[in-house]
């Protein structure tokens, strides 16, 4: 059996578009994402999985994308901030995190915000409890995170009150 | 005073919008076109003379650009307070990590394996790894006598005290290293061309610092450096001084490279390169009275530095004038001194030298009570600063602070005394014994003495022909709310809607140096000058026909008509200190800050005696700051300090061995989560003040001081054992408990402190 | 980032007998990546000696739980995620879906696999000492057929394992017999969440007229390869629970077993906190027994 090595073909569809473009299958995704897409609001924190500031969805999960090679992310949806821009729902966490203060250096806000999304998507009534462990894989240093689960929830509660 | 419409209300961030968006551009979200990629080569042994440097041959060393200390053109140093800590180790290395080399290449990927494909052998130089080995002096390996700095504050007569003690209270209290930990690390971008000189764009604080340092490095003019401030995600002081060196690296592979440089640090660089929070050893001898008066005491303050003076002398300055906590001393005399040691130099971090005297002080004024037979509140009360009194430096406190009315509402605001009772109770049984402790202090803003003075800071406020205003100012944005509040202050004395108001971003081409974004002095010195270059372009105005009072309108056709017919409208204001501050540099007496606030802070903890992990359950958060200038903001800025607080105490321990960070991954250096961290409360009061922006003081670093005495002083409350040193992580509390437990494994029996 | 990716291949089979092939054309060359939440940690920091990667994220025979009469079998590449979401799991095997709970943030639950935490071989691994308990069994598959290995017996020693170079963990197979054991999972780590851990423990007891009929008591992070505490267990079994039967298994299980000092903890700390979780759950147990 033959196996290519080099560059190869990646498809994938990010925040609804389809993208095809050659690349290393052990880029990573996030690199791919900042590098070759220009999106480059995932960032890279840590490298390690922990701090979370690349967190973007695949096919509707939560994923840390510094750790996933791109070959992983073959024929998947992604979704980055960019493109949860677009949806109702998603300004309504956005103005909650404007009002409520859940973005001072705002460098943890992209992940931390596709975290909450992530959370309100799967619950639409989450408890503190629910948020805290939520996002408890996005790490903010400046915040101390009570101004961003202040936020999730109010954004919980707008959500809910337009259903 | 008409009331306030902009200063005082939660003004949305002005960034904020790009920021949740993910359209906020940072360092590493930016490319130039034809731009390589910078790395360095560090030390791998904490100490030593380059014998020998080879390049392994396996790598087309061709394609890569190497800069070594022999292509520097100016001054191989960083330029700060001593220059001392070189830009690149010329024949010597004094720490492990130092910079030795650097490499470009257009590929950044080919970087890594290029950096260990060059090795170097070291004849090893003696190393010091502790204050302890340092101050013995067995070696010496800074200066004369490893001491960067000294200082002595004597007030009173501190040798007659001891004869008329009903009690002599000694204590030692250690505090360990802290890592910034920002979540964006270090990065800059530097381009250069021959003609017009050097850019760099960089996450800093500090945009003319270094500026300054690339003076001297590249020895290039001032008006050929042009240092620009990236959005910058997180600081804490860890890019006040650290850019420098990060920014020089990068010059000179573009001066060599003759191409634009990126050079950023990842995770694992960024934790064992750059600069932590001085470790510290404070020694306290106090002389009491039976009722819990302090007649006087000996403090002796030391601070750890690293290899390199950097930012010690003044880190050093700090603590030790905090070292006597809000109390008033009728005498003190205080030793400080900061040392040299085999570590890559420590440098700035939110609170700057406080975090770590104030620490000893409140876990001190616990061992008085104790020692006297008296409550924490009482040792407190008995002992406060009042107004009209001196503190250690003599400086009168003529603030109307009133600490005993500020503690009762944090006692209130805890429900401090029926929770202390309640949880002597409920700890004679099960697995969880709860505690609660009390820490009060205070923070001056600005920088310290004469300091402001030096930095003689000036802002302009420009009006622009379409009638917004422009803030400029060196002042960084860097998640605290700078924009936002010099923009609400400008907005407010111009009587114009927010929107109207803007602010450029930090780029030495185009903004007045007001100084560093540091020592909590942004709202306090650089937001008064806003006011004050505000209100001298509403008078210039005003003398061109502008009425008394005006609308939106108005404003913006008399800026129109005036740029039309007279060219720019721009405003400055320097800074003046304020008459009345006198400060003796020499005898380290006089008024050391204008302003203080002041802080109680009140800390609920569980102790899990099956792992011996401490929980926060409740945290109270009570200030006075003069003026609250953003209500949501200040806000931000307090749960943000006290979580670092937490963080300090019990979570985060820089493991050394021979002078290296081991620890250097986010797995293993902890810093707290969403789930370990309570709702954090906060409380201001506002009793104004005249020297800052509508009354406003500092509040940026005054949250990390409180939250780790309160804590250990609360865990004491809970278990009865004492513990004098942080990071307290449930190993420590382990050895201290299997000390003082008995064997069937129960702790002593609460005492009613 | 200190690899670069030019270095490595990744290549990604549609099937496990495709995956297999490769392995067995050329045994240990090919390094199987799942979630890529170890085998990436280890790549960004330029420590991956492997250069040839092959995926199994995704791959439908590897990520399917199939439930049987008397036993559930996990497929390897199922994430902690879906264990968290099982039905069967979270019913049957709490001490494995608290474990999954408790593996990283929601981000890596998403990507993290069992077969990936057993195979790494972690001492730390949270779900490793639940397997213990549980009696797991591991299908262990190659072009030479299908074995199964108990799990008590798959590690040989620290990170070493029983897997020959062409074979895979495919499932893993709990039996459903302890639906009506008491069954207790904790873990010790540096903070609440997305921590490693310090210690682990995982327990199951029953205990029939006051006597303990049955237990097993794992504890990760303590030993070179996670442990079950039999010389413990046996001082409980068949006694009395009381609180000298409590005290004796907390000083057997210090005996038993051989925390390290390192970067994260000490060997005293996990050694005394080993004891206290011990005599936790047997409190536990015997309060439990006395409410039924």
């Amino acid at each position: 059996m033959s196996h290519p090595h080099g560059q190869r073909e990646i498809s994938l569809v990010v925040n609804g578009e389809a993208k095809t473009f050659r690349a290393y299958p052990m880029e990573r995704l996030l690199d791919v994402l900042r590098h070759r897409l220009g999106l480059t609001g995932a960032k890279e924190g840590c490298g390690e999985g922990e701090c979370g500031s690349c967190s973007v969805l695949m096919d509707g999960a939560l994923v840390n994308s510094c750790l996933v090679p791109v070959m992983q992310a073959q024929g998947s949806r992604i979704v980055t901030i960019e493109g949860l821009a677009q949806e109702p729902e998603l300004q309504a966490l956005q103005e909650a995190f404007l009002e409520c203060g859940g973005a001072q250096c705002g460098i943890c806000t992209p992940g931390m915000i596709l975290a909450a999304h992530h959370l309100l998507d799967k619950k639409q009534n989450p408890t503190l409890e629910n948020i805290r462990e939520g996002l408890a894989g996005n790490l903010c240093r400046c915040t101390g995170y009570s101004q961003i689960i202040e936020a999730v929830a109010a954004a919980s509660k707008r959500a809910g009150a337009t259903e | 005073m008409e009331t306030e419409r902009i200063v005082g209300t939660s003004a949305p961030r002005k960034e904020g919008r790009d920021k949740v968006t993910g359209k906020a551009v940072y360092i590493d979200d930016m490319s130039l076109p034809g731009m390589w990629y910078g790395a360095t080569l560090r030390s791998r042994v904490p100490r030593g003379k380059i014998q020998k440097i080879t390049f392994s041959p396996e790598i087309a060393w061709d394609e890569f650009v190497v800069v070594t200390a022999k292509d520097i053109l100016g001054k191989n140093c960083i330029a700060l307070i001593t220059d001392d800590q070189p830009c690149l180790a010329d024949g010597v290395v004094n720490h492990p990590e130092e910079p030795i080399l650097l490499l470009a290449h257009p590929n950044p990927h080919l970087l890594s394996k290029a950096i260990q494909a060059v090795s170097i052998e070291y004849q090893p130089l003696p190393a010091l790894f502790t204050i302890e080995e340092s101050e013995r002096q067995d070696q010496i390996i800074w200066g004369k006598d490893n001491t960067f700095k000294t200082y002595l504050v004597e007030k009173g007569d501190v040798d007659s005290v001891w004869a008329q003690a009903d009690y002599v209270v000694e204590g030692e209290y250690t505090t360990g290293a802290q890592e910034q930990l920002y979540i964006e690390n270090n990065g800059v971008i530097a381009a250069f061309d021959p003609d017009r000189g050097m850019t760099l764009w960089g996450s800093l604080q500090c945009p003319y610092y270094v500026h300054r340092a690339l003076m001297t490095l590249c020895a290039l003019p001032e008006n050929k450096i042009r240092v620009v401030q990236t959005e910058t995600g997180g600081a804490f002081g860890g890019k006040e001084e650290y850019p420098s060196m990060i920014a020089g690296h990068a010059c000179l592979l573009a001066m060599k490279a003759r191409r634009p440089v990126k050079m950023t640090y990842d995770r694992a660089e960024d934790m064992v390169a750059t600069t932590k929070r001085h470790p510290s050893r404070t020694r306290h001898r106090t002389a009491v009275r039976r009722d819990g008066k302090i007649l006087g005491g000996e403090i002796e303050f030391v601070i750890d530095g690293g290899a390199y003076t950097t930012l010690s002398p003044v880190v050093l300055s700090r603590g030790t004038i905090h070292a006597a906590g809000p109390y008033y001393w009728p005498s003190i005399r205080i030793r400080a001194k900061a040392v040299a040691t085999t570590a890559p130099p420590q440098g700035a971090f939110r609170g700057f030298g406080a975090p770590q005297s104030l620490f000893a002080i409140e876990r001190h004024m616990d061992r008085i009570a104790a020692t006297v037979g008296i409550s924490p509140e009482e040792v407190r009360r008995r002992n406060f600063l009042r107004t009209g009194e001196t503190t250690a430096t003599e400086q009168t406190i003529h603030e109307p602070i009133d600490l005993n009315r500020l503690l009762d509402r944090g006692l209130e605001l805890s429900n401090y005394h029926a929770e202390k009772q309640r949880f002597a109770r409920e700890n004679a049984s099960g697995a969880t014994r709860r505690g609660i402790g009390i820490a009060t202090f205070l923070h001056g803003a600005g920088f310290t003495g004469s300091g402001e003075r030096y930095l003689a800071s000036e802002v302009e406020v420009e009006g622009c022909a379409d009638g917004t205003v422009q803030v400029l100012a060196s002042s960084a944005e860097f998640g605290q709310g700078t924009k936002t509040v010099l923009c609400q202050v400008a907005a407010e004395t111009l009587g114009l809607p927010y929107e109207d108001v803007g602010i450029a971003q930090p780029d030495t081409g185009l903004v007045p140096n007001s100084g560093p974004t540091v020592a909590s002095r942004t709202v306090m010195v650089v937001g008064k000058l806003v006011q004050l270059a505000a209100e001298k372009l509403r008078q210039r105005l005003r003398a061109a026909g502008l009425p008394e009072k005006y609308s939106r309108d108005e404003f913006r056709n008399a800026c129109a008509k005036y740029v039309a017919e007279k060219g720019a409208l721009k405003e400055w204001a320097k800074y003046q200190a304020p008459s009345g501050i006198f400060w003796d540099d020499e005898k380290y007496r006089g008024e050391a800050y204008a302003a203080y606030s002041w802080g109680v802070y009140i800390a609920q903890v569980a102790v899990d005696l099956a792992t011996y992990s401490v929980v926060v359950e409740d945290f109270v958060a009570l200030q006075e700051v003069g003026r609250v200038l953003n209500p949501v903001l200040a806000r931000g800025q307090i749960t943000g300090g006290v979580a670092q607080g937490i963080g300090y105490a019990l979570y985060e321990k820089v493991v050394w061995e021979n002078g290296r960070m081991q620890n250097g991954q986010m797995t293993n250096y902890i810093m707290p989560t969403s789930a370990d961290l309570p709702p954090i409360r906060v409380y201001f009061e506002e009793l104004g003040n005249e020297h800052g922006a509508f009354g406003a003081k500092g509040i940026g670093e005054l949250p990390m001081d409180g939250p780790a005495p309160a804590i250990v002083n609360a865990i004491e409350n809970a278990i009865g054992v004492r513990f004098d040193s942080i990071p307290l992580l449930p190993e420590d509390i382990y050895a201290g408990v299997a000390e003082s437990f008995d064997v069937a494994g129960a702790p002593p029996s609460q005492g009613a402190r | 980032m200190r690899s670069d990716p030019a270095d490595y291949e990744l290549v990604s089979p549609e099937s496990l007998p495709a995956v297999l092939s490769l392995l067995a054309e050329r045994p240990g060359e090919w390094l199987p990546i799942a979630g890529g939440t170890d085998v990436m940690v280890l790549y960004a920091a330029g420590k991956l000696t492997a250069r040839r990667l092959v995926s199994l994220w995704n791959l439908p025979e590897l990520r399917c739980i199939e439930l049987r009469d008397h036993e559930i079998c996990i497929g390897a590449a199922s994430t902690y995620t879906d264990l968290r979401q099982h039905p069967i799991v979270r019913e049957e095997f709490p001490v494995l879906a608290s474990a999954a709970s408790w593996t990283g943030g929601i981000a890596n639950q998403n990507r993290g696999t069992l077969g990936g935490n057993i195979v790494n071989a972690s001492p730390a691994a949270d779900s490793l000492p639940a397997l213990l308990v549980y009696e797991a069994e591991l299908v262990l598959e190659s072009v030479r057929g299908e074995r199964r290995v108990p799990y008590i017996s798959f590690h040989t020693d620290y990170k070493r394992t029983v897997l020959a170079p062409d074979e895979l963990v495919r499932a893993v197979c709990l039996p459903r017999r302890f639906a009506g054991y008491f069954q207790h999972a904790r873990k010790v780590g540096a903070r609440n969440a997305q921590a490693i851990s310090k210690v682990c423990i995982a327990v199951l007891g029953q205990v029939i007229n006051g006597v303990v009929e049955d237990v097993r008591i794992a504890l990760g992070s303590v030993t070179p390869v996670p442990l079950r505490l039999s010389r413990t267990e046996d001082v409980v079994r068949g006694s009395v629970l009381d609180a000298r039967t409590v005290q004796r298994a907390r000083a057997a299980a210090i005996e038993e077993i051989r925390p390290i000092d390192d970067i994260r903890s000490s060997a005293a700390y996990r050694s005394a906190v080993s004891g206290n979780l011990v005599r936790e759950f047997l409190t536990r147990l015997a309060a439990a027994n006395d409410k039924a």
